[in-house]
């Protein structure tokens, strides 16, 4: 205790005084209030509002799956139109890729990484709200866009010339364009903001070969965003400018080509793929490891092989585009660069099988997920092989049997880890267990529903269904497995259900978890769950690569971070040495209204291209105001 | 948990300079996406090209005259742009104020040649897609330079506020620099792109 009226120092956090931990609390804290809501710039407040926003598209997403089925059920139906039947396999393709699958990885990252390393909050504080709100925006002008009636309607990957001014009528496949502007600047910020807490916001002795799995897996992840969504947004750029202003990028007629087109976008999209798997990596070394009570075996394997296949990415764009005739040498290259991505997934699952059988694996619902995952990639992985060589290829391009072979890769290799990890770190964001029993149902029955809807499909994809029809003859031998498939989809939705309200009515009434109710490693579990605001009381000072389960069960850490304002250890890159303390920026609105601002310009601009010289006005200023020290403890040193 | 403690971190800096300080990554972060903007900008460029039959397509290549003056002054502008880099690290508050004014003078003036440039291509964006990727590419350009003319001002109106003297403004300065010389670099393999491939 003070008790002389001076305010609590770092000294009396060490001793243990409770004052001072209030204290420090106060320093960290968002204010309550709606104002404060926008303002924030907590990591965790962010991380859980970005998850929780990326979950309920995939509901959206799911609800259009759903029609989507309903409307195959049955030959010759006449429950949407093909209008709305394109529009919806479009929003439901975008949607599950740009605002869920890569934004939910990235969101669980916002919120777990900086725990993780042992830091207060992630680097770029601001940047981290603004891209939140940008990503909302993004999402928004889709569904209202769908809502609407005028949805984009050519596709996720949106070809030119047909999402071109000739064909693309209307403002749908502008409003998709700007979507994906949306989206990328959220993605690239949250990059900018992973990479820099993982290489300077590490603990004291957090030298990199002690960086957990699943921050390295967010860190390659980083750089594959870095590296790859470019690629999207000058390609979008481009399509709006053709559209918009009379560009000729992708017009032949001119010089153009629309083939300019399929390169950039899959110079982006089959790195995507890994920007949507990589995290998965991450989660499922955590959860391994975890439920075998082992550190994963095979620690410098698995960072190798995230790193490698991060590289071989690059090299596959190409094996999209077999049928649209690439030189033949050219093939051959790309098929053999797309085999070799096996050996590092290769590499990856022989470490997980060796730690399950090294240890005494406890089948709780997180590991579950996790079996299901290994079986649904393995399987997604062999049709990938499949469709990587040219003839066959060329024998089920654009049939159901791509459409079984991608569901297999994204909802196998990242949809059920996701799961798995949301079991696995509900207790930590909320402070409270989910069921185990609701746990079990929920896995039996997506994972049996998957395989019942998407198995299928591959047959279906053989015997010649296109994919994107939206209905077929009555003549063809579809019609039995199309409503097979469409009965099972209830069943996966059904599972999904289950976990839907397991992990609503747990947040209210779930049983509370402490702060390691699995006894895991890593240093996230070190604090109380949920988490205070400030994190760490101190700051963790990391002696191995397993720092929890460490024998003596204390916790080494660093003392003498001010009290008074919002502080962090900057340490160097490569040892984790402490070099510096840092001011980490105050809740602010600004980030939001550089949001609604951006979000003008970028909305103005499907219509005018002045909104983008009068928009950016706005946007100055915002940012203006975003950057703009106040005289505030951040500032003074 | 109970905790153990093994350091005392109270005797760090206050804020981290060059690599211990985190705008200097987080800079480095966009120079690197927005570095691979340029890049795509260059391949789309050859790709293009390595399909038309003449290339530029329809149009005599770019007068050099406008482009060259705006290159010699981006270089001029490396010199006093180091210095006002090494007077911030010195913590120099008057000559730091100097240089950025004179960085925003040098950070206006390549927008009057910049200006012509677009009229020296003899040729519209939407005329064909040569048009367009070498307007795309003065375009992105452009914008950074207004970008950073931007944050310069602004940068210049913190120094001689009362936020001034004080080690992160000096590591904003020492940030903004470095964003420049990216500026320039990005732009000398545009600059060949533009004026001297159409001339091979
Ligand atoms: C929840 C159960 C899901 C069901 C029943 C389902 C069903 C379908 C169906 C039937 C199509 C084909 C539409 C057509 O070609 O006519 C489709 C397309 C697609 N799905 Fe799903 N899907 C589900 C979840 C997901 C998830 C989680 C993702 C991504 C993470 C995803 C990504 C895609 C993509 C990218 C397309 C291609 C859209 C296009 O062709 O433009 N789906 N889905
Ligand atoms: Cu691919």
């Amino acid at each position: 205790m003070t008790g002389s009226g001076r305010p609590p120092s770092p000294a009396d956090l060490a001793a243990g005084s409770e004052e001072a931990e209030a204290f420090l609390r106060r320093t960290w804290s968002t204010p309550s209030g709606f104002l404060a809501a926008l303002s924030t710039v907590d990591h965790k407040i962010i991380g859980r509002r970005y998850v929780a926003t990326a979950f309920v598209f995939l509901i959206l997403g799911g609800v259009l799956a759903l029609v989507m089925r309903i409307q195959l059920a049955f030959p010759e139906t006449r429950f949407i139109s093909a209008d709305r039947y394109n529009q919806i396999f479009t929003v439901h393709g975008s949607n599950m890729m740009f605002l869920f699958a890569v934004p939910v990885m990235e969101a669980m990252a916002v919120y777990l990484v900086p725990l993780m390393v042992g830091t207060r909050n992630i680097a770029f504080p601001r940047l981290n709200a603004f891209s939140y709100w940008i990503y909302l925006a993004g999402g928004l002008l889709l569904w209202i866009s769908l809502a609407l009636d005028t949805a984009p309607d050519v596709g996720w990957f949106s070809y030119v010339p047909l999402a071109g001014p000739q064909y693309g009528v209307g403002k749908r496949a502008d409003l998709w364009a700007q979507m994906i502007t949306f989206t990328e600047v959220s993605a690239l910020a949250v990059a900018v903001e992973i990479v820099v807490t993982v290489f300077k916001l590490r603990a004291p002795g957090m030298s990199l070969d002690r960086i957990p799995v699943f921050v390295w897996s967010m860190l390659v992840t980083a750089f594959l965003v870095i590296l790859a969504m470019p690629a999207i947004m000058f390609a979008s750029s481009s399509l709006i400018l053709d559209r918009l202003v009379g560009t000729q990028f992708y017009n032949p007629a001119e010089g153009g080509d629309v083939l300019l087109w399929q390169h950039l976008f899959w110079f982006f999209g089959h790195p995507e793929v890994y920007i949507i798997f990589l995290p998965a990596v991450g989660i499922v070394s955590a959860i391994i490891s975890t439920f075998t009570q082992r550190p994963v075996f095979g620690y410098m394997p698995l960072v190798l092989a995230m790193i490698a296949t991060g590289i071989l990415s690059f090299g596959l764009w190409v094996h999209h585009m077999f049928v649209a005739g690439l030189p033949r040498l050219g093939s051959s290259f790309f098929t053999a660069s797309s085999m070799a991505i096996a050996i590092p997934a290769g590499t990856q699952i022989f470490c997980w099988l060796a730690t399950l059988w090294d240890g005494r694996p406890v089948f709780k619902t997180p590991l579950l997920f996790v079996i299901g995952f290994l079986i649904t990639f393995v399987i997604g992985g062999l049709t990938g092989v499949m469709v990587a060589s040219v003839p066959l290829d060329s024998q089920v391009h654009d049939t159901y049997f791509v459409v079984a072979h991608f569901h297999y890769v994204l909802i196998g290799g990242s949809v059920f880890p996701l799961i798995g990890a949301i079991y696995y770190w509900f207790p930590k964001m909320t402070g409270r267990m989910m069921s185990e029993r609701s746990g079990r149902w929920a896995f039996g029955l997506i994972f049996t529903g998957f395989h019942l809807t998407f198995f299928p499909m591959h047959i279906l994809g053989l015997q010649g269904m296109p994919r994107r029809v939206y209905t077929y003859p009555p003549e063809l031998p579809w019609a039995g497995l199309n409503l097979f498939v469409s009965l099972s989809a209830f069943i996966l939705a059904g599972g999904f259900l289950v976990f839907f309200i397991d992990a609503l009515r747990s947040f209210r009434h779930g049983p509370r978890a402490g702060p390691n109710p699995w006894n895991a490693s890593t240093l996230e579990w070190a604090v109380p769950s949920p988490p205070p605001p400030y994190n760490f009381r101190h700051i963790p000072v990391v002696e191995s690569r397993e720092p929890l389960w460490m024998s003596d069960e204390t916790l080494a850490v660093a003392t003498g971070l001010r009290l008074d304002r919002r502080e962090l250890i900057v340490s160097s890159v490569t040892a984790g040495e402490p070099e510096a303390r840092e001011a980490s920026p105050a809740d602010s609105i600004w980030p939001f209204l550089a949001a609604i601002a951006t979000g003008i310009m970028l909305i103005g601009s499907i219509f005018s291209p002045w909104a983008v010289v009068w928009g950016a006005a706005p946007v100055a200023i915002t940012l203006t105001g975003w950057f703009w020290p106040k005289q505030t403890r951040e500032d003074e040193s | 948990m109970k905790e153990r403690v093994v350091a005392d971190l109270s005797k760090l800096p206050l804020h981290g300079l060059g690599s211990a300080s985190l705008t200097f990554w987080g800079t480095s972060a966009f120079m690197l996406i927005e570095g691979m903007g340029f890049a795509l900008a260059i391949v789309v460029y050859f790709y293009l090209m390595s399909l038309a039959p003449h290339w530029p397509i329809e149009a005599p290549a770019p007068d050099l005259l406008p482009g060259t003056i705006l290159t010699l002054l981006l270089l001029v502008s490396i010199v006093p742009n180091m210095l006002v880099a090494r007077w911030a690290k010195q913590r120099d508050l008057r000559k730091v104020r100097v240089g950025l004014i004179v960085m925003t003078l040098l950070g206006a003036s390549p927008l009057i040649p910049r200006a012509f440039e677009f009229r020296a291509l003899h040729i519209g964006w939407d005329d064909d897609a040569y048009g367009s990727i070498i307007w795309t590419m003065l375009g992105l350009h452009a914008t950074h330079i207004i970008t950073d003319l931007i944050d310069t001002i602004v940068l210049a109106c913190l120094m001689f506020s009362k936020h001034g003297d004080n080690a992160r403004r000096y590591g904003d300065v020492e940030d903004n620099a470095l964003y420049w010389n990216f500026v320039v670099l990005a732009w000398l393999p545009l600059y060949g792109c533009i004026y001297w491939v159409p001339r091979l």
